[in-house]
């Protein structure tokens, strides 16, 4: 009997199957290697040896799968990829395959068998694997076993971003917090797995016919199969031995026959290449790590026990991503009561608990104020009647001061986010919010201990003398993955590993979230805090890439507990008593959820509606606060809304004796929908422009995306344009356009690489324009010469439309460039007038700068909206950017239309006293990278604040809602140094 | 430190005559064969150049200090080079110079000047003058300037590189004597820098005869083709694409592998931007003028490019590039021919190339994010597998966060299924 051994080694799991001649499954196993890779696989052997193999010395073996490919070059094993692998097996045992998803630990893989063989796997920047699911379950606090029982009966559907896990978690945590079902949540996530599996591997080639699902999650989960069949409309199988497929693969694959005894010795020897970039150790020795800790020690506020506590006390809450905090302290600022939790995702029955805690152990405990901060902020004080709500940033400064009252910098690394301010002149002067794609924080430290198989505790301090800690980089939790399994590769041990991680997310804190190049630029006083600080590992490593010595407090943890129980004390006033939930009432309890969609504008939020036992509801989910005040919001002073109804204007209502044309309504057509509507119906040509963007006009384009990292704006075009075949309309005009108008602004006058050129990726990616006949023209047009315009838009569209005149044509391109210069005034008029009205009034003014498709409600999220509900004004930057008239200076090249009215607008309001800039950035554009440090610069040397807000496919705006309270605030105290919020 | 002079309008610091004197000049390195020859070109030139052939994480890591994250690969690279350089104390730094390419498109790379300024500027570096490298006239410096000879040499230098790295990729994985190809090219990389500097071998007569003598030469090599190998191409963005500082070594894995490599010149890119600027006055209108003087060195790089496709042909054992204006209407109803940001149509064009040309296998190249590769490269991948079905095409990204496994596990991938049909070719032969 011939036997042939395959040998899957995956990212978590190691996978072995022996089959006979013919093909039969004579042994399998399934093992997780908690990444110790050579030691699992000499392990597998030798029961392979002794209780398969009886006595065959030479056997036909290969290895196959990611983590094994290293192993396999030194060892002489023979290597089948993986997904090769997978394909040989099923090209055996289902000929009728068409297609295969197979998901994994850390991969995900689409394989097309019918015409033409293709393969895709999950690039660079890619969640929605078996980790990922791993990692929401247990942000859930349930085993995925649960989670797919919770599932079955779910109602509803979240939208959940499907890019990467990090984004999916700031989807996911406020869900938890408001209240969310974890049934809808656990079905949503499998929902955003499928999205993100087809959005990033399709890659515009249509999955059908028999599909056959294949690895861990696929295997084990049902209701991730069927949220794999109800979006692609299909009924998928997940065959036999499904979990084995790559090692069969590898097992048919093997025609080499190995002596077992020599390859086990390799292996067993394997001696690792030890060729990888490490950096100084951490400590040399015992004694810098004691002389370290004793002055760390230093940092101390008294805590006392609780039974102590005399006269009033101030209670504070800090409910964090992952953590719920509290501290309970006396009118000497001393503490006597803390609490550090795990927050499971829900944090009302927890904070139930510990006001119940609070009660019971110190009756007589007479609160004076009480204040909560947080994610969870809202909720909690609605719930328990907390008397004060602050912005997490102010409750980490009022604490920070405490133990370094002329502190100039202040860095938390929490569960999930980073925060850093700096402080000048006593006020928050910027600050630095992780975005959503660099969260290498505490939680990611905490998931990454638990996969190698430790607490993080004991997994960071093996970290704390390590020889060679390795140089792992600052990236993203997904490309750290993979970088640590190269590391062990080349042969990092566990040490080394742990010192590189607290490394890395020191590295991501300073030079991805921060941008800093020199301690200087933060200054010397710095305070660290958050809990991820606790860990020693990780403030050595902020010490020596800083260069210099930080405070931590002892509170740590605490600091943002600590500082809303300050708050509470400053801001209490002498005669009035606390509203906090009293013990009786705290008593009678009760909370229900209710999930709802608001129906009031096109955001359609959902809602989530709390309702207590007294009958008080919380609303949760609501970008405005139309759902709870039911009042319109005042959108006169902001000219997003009143930008999107001019344009909704431009409606056309020509008869189109010519016939009509289609345009999708994105990227630059946005602000040119006034030029084209206008020049076509000068043609008599009607134009149908494709509805404003929706979540249901991107998911419907979404499998003829090529390229899973270009900006959402681009993405959503290939909904617009289906969208329009869709309405039938038979001939689309998306042109190209090197060169947008000249604006004498800069060196230049383009269109990004992506505006310039995108309709040439939706002409070869969607393949609804040859099946339904489109006639789609996408000429190259030069905007920008006004006289070679007419003859060269001729010339184009002629071929199309074969009755047009030159002359008509040039009459019609006159009337357009009109209508364009007439659309681009009405706009600075009316912002003008909207910057008088909030002079009048003395309101702030915040210019939301970005580009004109960033006006699309699906691409901005409302957050206009939401900036208007702070009662501040809204001014975009083409209001104002042309009020510059000189030419100015910048640091970089200047040559991009659209974004060199950021570079004037910033100019301009340096000396505006009540306008501030709030630059929208799109998740993946190229061009931000330039124009964001440049946008910085000019408002920091004009003594400005920078703020920056990512935009994605990302749904929720509790950060942006965080970092825009904390904006406000701050300049609250710019503008009155003895203001509202005393900071003592 | 020689006295420091801004230029008055724009405040920039300049390259002076007196800096020229003294000062060493470092650029990035990119296509090493091509590089080389040129370093030492500019260096006869009175330019004290020096290419910069560093390597190693601490070169990303000093890019990712002084430049924003989020930008290319490529300006992490070039720059964190170029600053890793200075800082390395093997330079006075009152006395260096650095040295960038500037191609003035609608891409970001335009920026990688002011960035590598901005990187100066927080290392505390300020007072290091740099110079950018272009054909567009964009930043003058008086201490350097472009003369028709050092354009000439230039051209001469791209054009022997890539005879070189074209000859040398079709002889290297089949040498019978390990070595033996490598320093040919060398031999040849002397025996040109030799030539150049005694200002000889330039002239497009010269350029002719050396270009023949050099196909001979390799045509002479021992070699053993009788094992077929897998043929690979690679494309993409132009740094990525040569640098193996950029692409983690890809041509030596893919030699490893027992691949036949394909890199298309860097006379094609030449070309495709000089042409650019012919296909905006054909498609926006423009002055005649400029189209006039356009076509001029378009039509003396063509005749190089003669030069460089006559010789090669020659043997039928090596494929020779195609000419410009082949692959070139390649693309005709692929992609138009006014996407010129970056490589533009022509990374598309390359592609369809190599796939004609008999290598099927093709690795595209960019750096995580690439702009206009969204479009030129993934964007029409899809439809050239569509109309070439022996297609077998793996897009890579590179970036600093990117780990070479993974990499290297999808290029793996590909190679499988090239093998496979490798040995379905022969079944059918």
């Amino acid at each position: 009997m011939e036997l042939r051994v395959g040998l899957d080694i995956g990212s978590t799991t190691i996978k072995c199957v022996v089959i006979d001649e013919n093909n039969e499954i004579i042994y399998s196993s399934y093992e997780r290697h908690l990444s110790k890779i050579s030691e699992k696989i000499a392990e597998v052997l030798k029961v392979l040896k002794k209780d398969v193999l009886n006595g065959i010395e030479n056997v036909k073996i290969s290895l196959s799968g990611s983590a094994g490919m290293g192993i396999a070059e030194s060892c002489g094993f023979p290597f089948v990829q993986e997904v090769y692998a997978t394909r040989i097996a099923a090209k055996l045992f289902n000929p009728e395959t068409d297609a295969i998803i197979e998901l994994g630990g850390e991969d995900a893989k689409i394989l097309f068998l019918n015409n033409g063989v293709e393969v895709r796997m999950n690039g660079s920047c890619a969640g929605g694997t078996g980790a990922f699911i791993d990692q929401m379950a247990s942000l859930l606090n349930v085993s995925i076993e649960e989670m797919n029982e919770l599932a079955k009966s779910h109602e509803k559907i979240y939208t959940i971003a499907s890019r990467c896990g990090v984004f999916a978690k700031t989807d996911i945590q406020p869900l938890l917090n408001q209240g969310g079902r974890k049934s809808d949540i656990s079905a949503s996530i499998f929902y955003a797995v499928v999205n993100q599996t087809i959005a990033g591997l399709a890659q515009g080639r249509e999955i059908s016919g028999n599909v056959l699902y294949l690895g861990g999650p696929l295997t084990f989960i049902s209701e991730l199969r069927a949220a794999f069949d109800d979006v692609l409309k299909t009924n998928g199988t997940c065959p036999k031995n499904s979990l084995y497929y790559v090692s069969l693969g590898a097992a048919l694959a093997s025609d080499k026959l190995i002596n077992l005894d020599t390859l086990l010795e390799k292996v067993s020897n394997y001696s690792h290449l030890g060729n990888f970039a490490f950096r100084p150790p951490l400590f040399n020795n015992e004694e810098e790590y004691l002389a370290f800790k004793k002055r760390h020690d230093q940092a101390q506020v008294a805590i006392y026990p609780f039974e102590k506590l005399q006269g009033p006390a101030y209670l504070g809450i800090d409910a964090g991503s992952t953590t719920l905090k509290c501290v309970v302290m006396d009118e000497k600022k001393n503490i006597y009561y803390t609490k550090y939790m795990s927050n499971s995702g829900n944090p009302v029955p927890l904070v139930k608990d510990l006001l119940q805690e609070i009660y019971e152990l110190k009756p007589d405990i007479q609160i004076k104020a009480s204040a909560v901060t947080g994610y969870g902020e809202d909720i909690i004080k609605n719930a328990f009647k907390v008397d004060f709500g602050i912005v997490e940033t102010i409750a980490h400064f009022m604490a920070a001061k405490k133990f370094m009252p002329e502190v100039e910098f202040v860095i938390d690394i929490g569960g999930q986010d980073i925060k850093c301010f700096k402080i000048h002149n006593g006020t928050i002067d910027n600050i630095f919010l992780n975005e959503a794609c660099s969260s290498g924080c505490g939680s990611f430290l905490q998931t990454f201990a638990s996969a190698l198989g430790y607490d993080i505790a004991s997994f960071s301090k093996l970290g704390l003398f390590a020889k060679r800690p390795v140089n792992l980089g600052s990236r993203c939790t997904v490309f750290m993955n993979s970088a640590v399994k190269q590391a062990q590769k080349d042969g990092a041990s566990i040490e080394d590993i742990s010192a590189g991680l607290s490394l890395s997310v020191v590295k991501n804190a300073l030079y991805k979230v921060i941008r800093a190049s020199s301690p200087e630029e933060l200054g010397k006083k710095v305070v660290v805090q958050g809990g991820t600080f606790l860990n020693d590992a990780v403030l050595r490593a902020f010490e020596l890439e800083m260069g210099i010595e930080v405070v931590r407090p002892n509170i740590s943890g605490l600091m943002g507990a600590y500082g809303a129980a300050l708050y509470a004390q400053l801001m209490c006033e002498n005669n009035k008593e606390s509203t906090l939930i009293s013990a009786e009432e705290l008593e009678q309890f009760t909370h229900k959820i209710q999930v709802t969609n608001c129906g009031l504008c096109e955001n359609h939020c959902r809602l989530t509606i709390n309702v207590f036992n007294d009958g008080r509801r919380f609303i949760g989910g609501n970008r405005c606060e139309r759902p709870i005040t039911k009042k319109v919001v005042d959108n006169e002073l902001n000219i997003y809304s009143y930008k999107l109804n001019l344009l909704q204007s431009y409606r056309d209502d020509t008869k189109g004796k010519r016939g009509e044309i289609g345009i999708p309504l994105g990227l630059n057509m946005f602000e040119l929908l006034p030029f084209w509507t206008v020049l076509f119906n000068s043609l008599d040509i009607k134009v149908i422009y494709s509805p404003l963007s929706s979540r249901k006009l991107y998911l419907y384009g979404q499998t003829t995306i090529p390229s899973d990292t270009v900006c959402f704006p681009a993405k959503l075009m290939h909904g617009h344009i289906r969208e329009l075949i869709r309405m039938g309309v038979k001939k689309i005009f998306y042109p190209c356009m090197s060169y947008n108008i000249d604006e004498k602004k800069g060196d230049n006058h383009y269109n990004c690489p992506v505006v310039a050129y995108y309709s040439e990726v939706i002409n070869n990616n969607i393949k609804d324009l040859k099946k339904e006949n489109i006639d789609f023209i996408k000429p190259y047009l030069g905007i920008h010469r006004h006289k070679d315009f007419a003859s060269k838009f001729y010339e184009n569209m002629k071929p199309h439309f074969p009755d047009l005149e030159l002359k008509e044509v040039q009459e019609a391109v006159k009337n357009a460039y009109k209508a364009y210069d007439d659309y681009l005034s009405k706009i600075r008029i009316k912002g003008d007038e909207i910057i008088l009205r909030a002079r009048e009034k003395g309101k702030q003014i915040l210019v939301l700068a970005g580009r004109p498709y960033h006006l699309d409600p699906e691409i901005n999220h409302g957050i206009d909206k939401m900036l208007s509900s702070f009662d501040v004004t809204i001014i975009s930057e083409d209001v104002v950017s042309n009020k510059v008239k000189s030419k100015i200076n910048v640091h970089v090249l200047n040559q991009w239309t659209y974004h060199s009215r950021l570079y004037y607008a910033a100019s301009y309001i340096t000396n505006q006293k009540d306008m501030n800039l709030i630059q929208l950035v799109s998740f993946g554009c190229g061009v931000d990278a330039i124009t964001t440090d440049e946008v910085r610069d000019i408002l920091e040397k004009a003594n400005k604040i920078y703020t920056q807000i990512k935009i994605d496919e990302i749904t929720n705006l509790g950060a942006v809602k965080i970092r825009i309270r904390s904006l406000l605030s701050a300049l609250e105290r710019k503008e009155n140094q003895n203001g509202k919020i005393k900071i003592r | 430190m020689e006295k420091l002079k801004y230029d008055k309008k724009t405040g920039r610091l300049l390259f002076t005559k007196q800096m020229r004197k003294d000062y060493t000049i470092l650029f990035p390195m990119m296509a090493p064969i091509h590089f080389e020859i040129l370093g030492k070109v500019f260096k006869k030139l009175g330019y004290n150049c020096e290419l910069l052939e560093t390597n190693g994480p601490e070169i990303a890591q000093t890019g990712l200090k002084y430049v924003h994250n989020d930008t290319c690969y490529p300006a992490i690279l070039s720059i964190g080079q170029l600053i890793n350089a200075v800082q390395s104390g093997r330079y006075d730094v009152n006395k260096v110079a650095l040295m960038i390419t500037q191609t003035g498109g609608g891409c970001r790379a335009s920026n990688y000047i002011h960035l590598l300024r901005k990187g100066l500027k927080k290392a505390g570096l300020e007072q290091i003058p740099v110079i950018s490298l272009n054909l567009s006239g964009m930043e003058k410096n008086p201490g350097f300037k472009l003369t028709i000879g050092m354009i000439r040499r230039a051209v001469a230098g791209v054009i022997y590189g890539d005879s070189l790295m074209c000859l040398r990729n079709q002889c290297h994985p089949y040498e019978i004597n390990d070595g033996d190809t490598d320093r040919l090219v060398k031999k040849w990389q002397d025996y040109i820098v030799g030539m150049l500097n005694q200002s000889k071998g330039y002239k497009l007569k010269e350029i002719k005869e050396n270009l023949i003598k050099i196909a001979d030469d390799f045509h002479s090599l021992e070699v053993d083709r009788s094992e077929k190998k897998v043929k690979v191409g690679v494309v993409g963005e132009i740094y990525v694409k040569y640098a193996a500082l950029g692409n983690n070594n890809l041509e030596k894995f893919l030699e490893e592998e027992n691949c036949e490599v394909n890199l298309p010149g860097i006379l094609g890119f030449v070309l495709f931007k000089i042409d650019n600027r012919l296909e905006d006055i054909k498609l926006y209108g423009g002055s005649k003028i400029k189209r006039k003087v356009c076509q001029i060195l378009m039509d003396y790089c063509l005749k190089v490019e003669d030069a460089l496709v006559t010789s090669i042909s020659r043997y039928d054992e090596f494929v020779a590039p195609s000419r410009y204006y082949h692959t070139k209407s390649l693309v005709d109803g692929v992609i138009g021919y006014g996407t010129k940001m970056g490589e533009g149509w022509l990374l598309t064009a390359e592609m369809l190339e190599l796939v004609e040309s008999g290598y099927h296998n093709i690795v595209c190249t960019q750096p995580f994010g690439c702009l206009p590769n969204h479009i030129a490269g993934k964007g029409m991948i899809r439809k050239i597998v569509e109309t070439n079905p022996k297609a077998n095409i793996v897009a890579v990204d590179y970036d600093a966060g990117a780990p070479k496994v993974n990499q290297e596990n999808r290029i793996k991938l590909m190679l499988s299924i090239a093998r496979e049909n490798l040995e379905k070719e022969k079944v059918n032969i």
